[in-house]
């Protein structure tokens, strides 16, 4: 184990932990930032779609994650952003104004909702973001002159600084695109993190009680929460409306919402890697289901039997095992890989034993 | 003026009386201790200071301000800290973490600054651990710094709530329990620790505690309570020795 001695409260304030783990982060991002020339243009759009995901899953960790209130209808603030995005940029406003703004526009709504929806706890809030989730559906087929309803809405390229950016026309531009705004949104919640904001989200999961004792205004803490989760999500929105380039009023529905949830349970809840670990899984589980089908049938035959349901069905096997055994998620499981190797041959078994009463504001009342 | 007046305070649940037409000052810079029998109502004194209650009648004054006017969360604002009876601390930060929570009533950044941790946010950052570092010094909390809260002993998830409370710079330290569970050893820290709270940082104490060791070590005075009213008041050695105090601990003689 690396003991850093600390002589400056910068140290302890910077998110990394020394040179040597900010050499890692650094490391990663260039191989990021590379990969366009070691991937083939199938899996870069892959690629592309786990940098999505896991943007939308950074916005649902800050509320579910670090805030303790579970939503089951991130999909509409997906939509709310997707469909906001593309509308802006068809009454003329340039891509570079329109995204943020997209974004703003989703955190906005998303705070407004939350008003009424954060006196509920619990299972009860889960239901009230189910039932918006399955809202906005109708909401998008009602309002058909702005949304183009059932038949929905297309976007080809953006333009962006004068360069055009498309999914298929310019694959790399777009990943570049991603994973820009995805170091954006990660370093932004990595400061949220480090300083008071994220600090009384994490007072107001753990103890709403003594979180108010400190002085921390409980409603409007979650207010602020709820407003930057469905700002960020509002923003992955917008790039899966991109990504996909054509989406209607079923394209974000409440399957969505629940792989969201899904997804950060398995990467592993209030930690932002968490958010990525889930979308590896959740990008990437498909693409290895269609493998290893075509795998098992090639030597068992029956390869053109389609089974329905058999992505979902194994998604919630996945959920339902990490529950029972690895409540930290992908990523509680890399913490004591970790540890076992750092302490080597120290280890004890139940050095993480206590984990399970995690969510202790989400408790039924 | 006292730092801390409460007057004619009476709090019903249902046709139950918690506290009945209760009234104490505490003074600036004394140890004041609330005693009595379980379900005496001396918790919930302190949840009314704390604003989770509303009163039925009375008010609550904290240096020159009412409290009844003030949200819940308004309460750490004015200096009044509190510690709780079964420790409420957030189990999945380090106690650092948990500390700089407590500093909470002093940020002044905002969102956007945070989230771009300008030059203000760092500045307050460093500022905070200055504070925080000064209560962990004093608390002798250094090894436990970077520990989650809930791989911690009980003993020391005492201190840390202690520690929580003193980060927020109090004028008003509510200790509720303080020494409930601990070891002879550690309430004898305790108590040492409360002398210096109040000598060494000058804040006032205001503590419920069933030790009568460590009550009448510390507390210049005590209340004593039964059933939501006040039995006696004095120094700790009067109440100790008055009638209706040995009473309610005890019974009637037969």
């Amino acid at each position: 184990m690396r003991i850093v001695f600390k002589t400056d409260y910068m140290q302890d304030i910077r998110p990394w932990k020394d040179g040597f783990q900010l050499s890692l982060y650094l490391i990663l991002l260039a191989i990021a930032v590379a990969a366009p020339y070691l991937l083939d243009i199938f899996y870069l759009g892959e690629l592309t779609n786990v940098l999505i995901w896991a943007i939308a899953g950074l916005g649902l960790m800050v509320l579910t994650g670090h805030t303790g209130q579970a939503s089951l209808g991130h999909a509409a603030f997906l939509a709310i952003g997707c469909y906001s995005n593309v509308i802006l940029i068809e009454q003329g406003v340039p891509f570079i104004i329109a995204f943020p703004l997209a974004g703003l526009l989703t955190g906005v709504i998303g705070a407004t909702i939350a008003i009424p929806a954060l006196r509920l706890h619990g299972i009860y809030l889960a239901i009230f973001t189910l039932a918006l989730s399955i809202l906005m559906d109708d909401v998008i087929v009602l309002s058909e002159p702005i949304t183009g309803g059932v038949a929905g809405k297309y976007i080809a390229g953006v333009d962006l600084l004068g360069l055009t950016i498309d999914r298929w026309g310019t694959p790399i531009l777009f990943y570049w695109l991603t994973l820009a705004i995805t170091v954006i949104v990660t370093l932004g919640y990595i400061n949220l993190l480090r300083t008071s904001l994220g600090r009384s989200f994490i007072a107001v999961r753990d103890s709403e009680v003594s979180a108010q004792a400190m002085g921390v205004d409980i409603a409007k803490t979650k207010t602020v929460s709820f407003g930057l989760s469905c700002m960020v999500t509002g923003w992955a929105g917008a790039l899966m409306g991109l990504y996909s380039g054509a989406f209607n009023n079923e394209t974000f529905s409440v399957v969505i919402s629940i792989q969201l949830l899904m997804m950060i349970v398995i990467g592993g809840l209030g930690s932002i890697h968490g958010a990525f670990f889930g979308a590896v899984v959740i990008g990437f589980l498909p693409q290895f289901l269609s493998i290893a089908k075509e795998n098992v049938s090639a030597v068992f035959g029956g390869g053109s039997v389609a089974i329905p349901g058999l992505e979902f069905g194994i998604f919630g096997m996945i959920l339902i095992l990490f529950i029972l055994f690895e409540p930290m998620g992908l990523y509680g499981r890399w913490l004591k890989i970790r540890t076992f190797f750092e302490l080597f041959p120290f280890y004890r078994k139940d050095m993480f034993k206590r984990q399970k009463s995690y969510l202790k504001t989400e408790r039924l009342r | 003026m006292s730092l801390l007046e409460i007057e004619n305070v009476t709090l019903k649940f249902g046709g139950l009386t918690a506290v009945d037409d209760l009234s104490f000052s505490v003074e600036e810079g004394e140890v004041f201790a609330i005693v009595g029998p379980n379900g005496a109502g001396k918790s919930t004194v302190f949840n009314l200071i704390s604003r989770f209650y509303d009163p039925y009648a009375g008010s609550i004054r904290f240096d020159g301000h009412d409290l009844l006017q003030v949200k819940p969360s308004g309460v750490a604002a004015y200096g009044v800290a509190r510690t709780f009876q079964n420790i409420e601390l957030f189990e999945h930060a380090t106690v650092l973490q948990n500390l700089l929570v407590g500093r909470h009533r002093h940020r002044k950044t905002n969102v956007l600054s945070e989230i771009f941790f300008t030059p203000s946010a760092r500045r307050q950052e460093i500022e905070n651990r200055e504070k925080v570092e000064e209560v962990i010094d004093f608390l002798d909390l250094q090894a436990y710094r970077d520990k989650m809260i809930a791989g911690l002993p009980y003993g020391v998830r005492k201190v840390v709530e202690v520690a929580r409370a003193l980060s927020t710079d109090p004028k008003l330290l509510l200790l509720d329990e303080p020494a409930s569970g601990l070891s002879v050893e550690e309430t004898t820290d305790m108590r040492w620790w409360i002398d210096d709270i109040r000598r060494q940082m000058g804040i006032t104490v205001l503590m419920v505690e069933h030790d009568m060791g460590l009550v009448s070590g510390v507390s210049d005075r005590v209340l004593a309570m039964a059933d939501g009213a006040k039995l006696a008041m004095g120094t700790p050695a009067e109440v100790q020795s008055h009638p209706d105090v040995i009473e309610a601990y005890l019974g009637h003689a037969a």
